[in-house]
């Protein structure tokens, strides 16, 4: 039997990535509350991720399945965080 | 001016407002909920059940900013935006709604769950606010060294305002 060969491409466990964007009007500390408060970030993490988006520009928050990040990015965008879905390369 | 909040008893927050203050905030939520428009969604039963609206990008700055792309391709970034814009709209409005009905002059005792809602509505009304006053991370020296007859200067004094009580909120949740 001749086994058809998947493409190379389809890599189903490949992660997808919740990117938080630095912006001009949210504040650090409410930025570091919301972290620890949606992910159950410790406060030294969401504290670092906090300046990662605000040095840096952004930062990696999550990572997991392409619809865990979708929700992910949904609640950010409820807290008026600035935050976009990718996929992990 | 107010003092901002403090944490109250058993997850409450309280703060004292004057009249103006409550006249300021009120008016700030009124002028979102107008901004914000209700989801809206197709006529199809099943789509209206499932929160399925619109998949273009607001136009308005501020509403584009309340409502991001959350991708960078445009065609994933409209379908997400069909499948949730309505349902945040419609959270962000019951959230401004909340502060308006629970804003009231002397003191106000919020629960946990209002507070977080003004939380929320603080940082959306700062978020409209900022991107139409196009304000950087410089905003503190930049208001230090307006003349206070400059046009703009009630606009981000408030501004400020507004970044100081969801400070202090903030502060009072943690």
């Amino acid at each position: 039997m001749e086994v058809e060969r998947p493409s190379a491409d389809v890599r189903p466990d490949l992660p997808w990535l919740t990117i938080v964007w630095n912006d001009p009007v949210n504040l650090m500390s409410y930025v570091t509350y919301v972290f620890q408060s949606v992910f159950g970030y410790s406060r030294e993490k969401a504290e670092k991720l906090m300046l990662d988006v605000h040095h840096k520009g952004k930062a990696v928050v999550s990572s997991g399945t392409r619809e865990e990040m979708e929700r992910d990015v949904q609640i950010m965008h409820s807290y008026g965080l600035w935050a976009t879905v990718q996929r992990d390369s | 001016m107010s003092s901002g909040f403090k944490a109250g008893r058993g997850g409450t927050v309280i703060a004292d407002f004057d009249v103006a203050e409550v006249s300021v905030l009120r008016s700030l939520m009124a002028q979102i909920l107008d901004l914000i428009e209700p989801g809206t969604t197709g006529d199809d039963p099943l789509e209206r059940a499932l929160g399925i609206g619109s998949s273009e990008e607001p136009t308005d700055p501020v509403l584009a900013r309340l409502f991001p792309s959350a991708y960078e391709d445009d065609e994933l970034s409209a379908e997400f935006r069909r499948y949730t814009e309505a349902t945040l709209r419609d959270a962000k409005r019951a959230d401004a709604q909340t502060m308006l009905d629970s804003a009231v002059p002397g003191r106000v005792e919020l629960t946990a769950e209002q507070a977080q809602a003004w939380m929320r509505a603080l940082n959306d009304v700062r978020l409209a606010l900022g991107t139409r006053l196009e304000v950087t991370e410089e905003i503190h020296d930049e208001i230090a060294g307006m003349p206070e007859d400059d046009p703009r200067y009630p606009a981000f004094v408030t501004y400020d305002w507004l970044t100081y009580l969801q400070d202090t909120l903030v502060r009072a949740l943690w």
